[in-house]
C-alpha cells in the first residue's frame, strides 16, 4: 500500500486562470488532484475551511449565469472568503462605466480575486494585465470557460480513471461554445481524442487547425465514443438560421433514447447546463443512468475551490 | 548525522504509548487514532493495530490533511507550497477519544491546525496528542499527552523520521 506519495517538485505559480489552452498537462493534473482534497468539505458537518479568511472575491458577471456564478460564490464562502456580487443590470456599467474603471474601483475597496464573465473574448486577460488582483475567467465570449473544462475532465477522470485513449464527442453548437474549446484543450492535453459533432453551420470554420476531428453526423459516432458532451443550443447567440427548425436539429443531433441504444453501455452523458429538454437531449436520457450531469455540478464546486485556493497561493508567494 | 532512534527503539516506544493510552482511558469509551499526513498516518495505523489487539475491539484509524488549516498559507515567507490532499476519516468522531498522532511535535503549529481541522469534523469527547519525538521549541501552548523520545535538538537541526511503510526503514536521525 502506497501510504505516502513522494512530494513532487511541482509548484503552482499562476495567479490568474485565464484559459486551459496555456496550461500544461501537469498543471491541469495538479488542479484536479488539489480539487480532490476539497471534495470532502462539502460532505462534513462544518462545510467550511479557513484558507481564504479575510480575502475578498468579486463575482464580476457581465452575462447571465446561475450555475457558474452560484458555484463560485459557494466555493469562495466555503473557503471563508467574503464575496461581492456584481451584476451588470444593477451596476454603474449601465451608466456607461468601462470594464477597467469598474474593476479599478472594486480593487480600490481591497479585493483579492476577480471572477469575471464577459461577452468579449480576452476580457479576463485584459483585466489581468491592468489590475493587481487575481483574475479567474468564468467564461469569455466564444473563447474559454476554463473551470467548466476542468470540472468536465475531473468528472470523467473520477469515473473512468483516466482520459488517456478515451474517445469523446462534443455535440452541438461548437462555433459559439467556449465550453467546447476549454473541454477540447483539457481533454486532448490529458490524452483523449475529441470529435466535434454538429451541422456544418455550427462547426467553427477553422476547426481543421484544432487538435480535433469533425463529424457532421451523430449517428456515425454515437457507437464509438466513451463520453458524449451535449452542448446547449444557445439561442441568444445564434444569428441567422443555422438550422431549419429545432425539430430537424433534434432529429439529427439530439441525444434520444433511440440513439442511446446504439451507444456503448458505459458511455458517460454530459451536459454543461442549462438543458433544453427535448432539443439537444430527451428527458429520459438527461435523467438516465448514464447521465453524470448533476455529478458535474457537484464536482464544479470542488474544482472552483481548488482554483480559488491555488491562485491565492500563487499571489501570496509572489508578494 | 546522528541516529537517535533505531527500529527496535521505535517498536518499544509504540508499545509503551499503547500501554499508556490504554491505562489512561476508561474501558467503556471508544478510542480512534487519527494521523496527520504524512508520517503521522503511518504511526496512527500502527497504533490503532496495537490498540485494537490489546483492547480486543476495533480501534478505527483515519488520516487528516491539515493544509487548509495551516497558519502560513498567506505568508510570503512560506517557501514551501503545500499540496492539498484528502482527509480520510471513515467514521464519526463525535464522542470518541481521538488520539491525534504525529511523528514530531516541535513548534506546535501542526497540532493547532489539526485540532481546528478535527473540530470542523465533529465533536470528539477528547483529543489527546501522541508523538514519536517531542522536540523542544514550542511556539504555542501545546503539549503532548503521550511522547516517545524527548530531544532538545538545536533550532538549525533537522529531526528526520523514516518509517518502513513510507521510507523503507524505521529510524529517526538528527541532521
Amino acid at each position: 500500500m502506497a501510504l505516502i506519495r513522494k512530494d513532487k517538485q511541482f509548484r503552482w505559480h499562476r495567479k490568474h486562470l485565464l484559459g486551459l489552452r496555456e496550461l500544461s498537462a501537469e498543471e491541469i493534473t495538479y488542479i484536479l488532484s488539489t480539487a480532490k482534497g476539497f471534495e470532502q468539505i462539502s460532505t462534513r458537518s462544518v462545510k467550511k475551511a479557513p484558507p481564504l479568511r479575510g480575502k475578498v472575491v468579486v463575482n464580476l458577471f457581465f452575462e447571465d449565469s446561475t450555475r457558474t456564478r452560484n458555484s463560485f460564490a459557494l466555493a469562495a464562502s466555503r473557503l471563508s472568503a467574503d464575496v461581492i456580487e456584481f451584476t451588470q443590470k444593477t451596476s454603474s456599467v449601465s451608466k456607461g462605466e468601462t470594464l477597467l474603471d469598474t474593476a479599478r474601483n472594486l480593487e480600490a475597496m481591497g479585493i483579492d480575486i476577480v471572477v469575471i464573465r464577459h461577452s468579449a473574448g480576452g476580457a479576463p486577460k485584459f483585466l489581468s494585465r491592468n489590475i493587481n488582483a487575481c483574475v479567474i475567467n468564468a467564461g469569455d465570449g466564444f473563447c474559454e470557460h476554463p473551470t467548466q473544462g476542468l470540472l468536465d475532465v475531473y468528472t470523467i477522470r473520477k469515473i473512468k480513471g483516466t482520459l488517456e485513449g478515451l474517445k469523446i464527442a462534443i455535440v452541438g453548437d461548437i462555433a459559439h461554445s467556449r465550453v467546447a474549446r476549454s473541454d477540447m484543450w483539457a481533454m486532448t492535453k490529458l490524452g483523449a481524442k475529441v470529435i466535434f459533432v454538429g451541422p456544418p453551420t455550427l462547426i467553427p470554420t477553422q476547426a481543421n487547425l484544432l487538435p480535433v476531428k469533425v463529424s457532421y453526423s451523430l449517428d456515425e459516432v454515437i457507437d464509438k465514443v466513451d463520453v458524449i458532451n451535449m452542448l446547449r443550443i444557445q439561442f441568444e447567440r445564434l444569428g441567422g438560421n443555422p438550422f431549419p427548425s429545432t425539430r430537424e436539429y433534434s432529429h439529427y443531433f439530439g441525444l434520444t433514447v433511440e440513439r442511446m441504444k446504439r451507444a456503448k453501455p458505459d458511455i458517460l452523458v454530459m451536459h454543461p447546463g442549462p438543458i433544453n429538454r427535448g432539443l439537444e437531449m430527451e428527458s429520459e436520457v438527461a435523467d438516465g443512468s448514464n447521465s453524470v450531469i448533476l455529478e458535474q455540478v457537484k464536482n464544479g464546486l470542488a474544482v472552483r475551490m481548488a482554483v480559488l485556493f491555488l491562485v491565492n497561493q500563487a499571489a501570496a508567494q509572489k508578494d | 548525522m546522528k541516529v537517535i532512534l533505531d527500529s527496535a527503539q521505535i517498536k518499544q516506544i509504540l508499545k509503551d504509548l499503547t500501554r499508556h493510552i490504554i491505562s489512561d482511558t476508561p474501558r467503556e469509551l471508544d478510542i480512534a487514532a487519527i494521523g496527520i499526513r504524512s508520517r503521522g498516518e503511518v504511526l496512527a495505523q500502527r497504533l490503532s493495530k496495537r490498540l485494537s489487539k490489546k483492547l480486543g475491539k476495533d480501534v478505527p484509524c483515519g488520516t487528516l490533511d491539515i493544509t487548509l488549516y495551516r497558519d502560513d498559507l498567506n505568508s510570503p515567507q512560506g517557501t514551501s507550497q503545500p499540496q492539498v490532499r484528502t482527509t480520510e476519516i471513515g467514521f464519526d468522531i463525535d464522542d470518541k477519544i481521538i488520539i491525534l498522532v504525529d511523528d514530531v511535535l516541535y513548534t506546535g503549529r501542526s497540532a493547532r491546525a489539526a485540532m481546528d481541522a478535527l473540530i470542523d469534523l465533529g465533536r470528539p469527547r477528547a483529543i489527546k496528542l501522541a508523538v514519536l519525538v517531542d522536540r523542544v521549541g514550542r511556539e504555542l501552548p501545546i503539549q503532548a499527552d503521550y511522547a516517545g523520545y524527548k530531544t532538545d535538538a538545536a533550532p538549525g537541526k533537522l529531526v528526520q523520521v523514516s518509517l518502513v511503510e513510507s521510507d523503507g526503514k524505521d529510524e529517526v536521525v538528527i541532521e
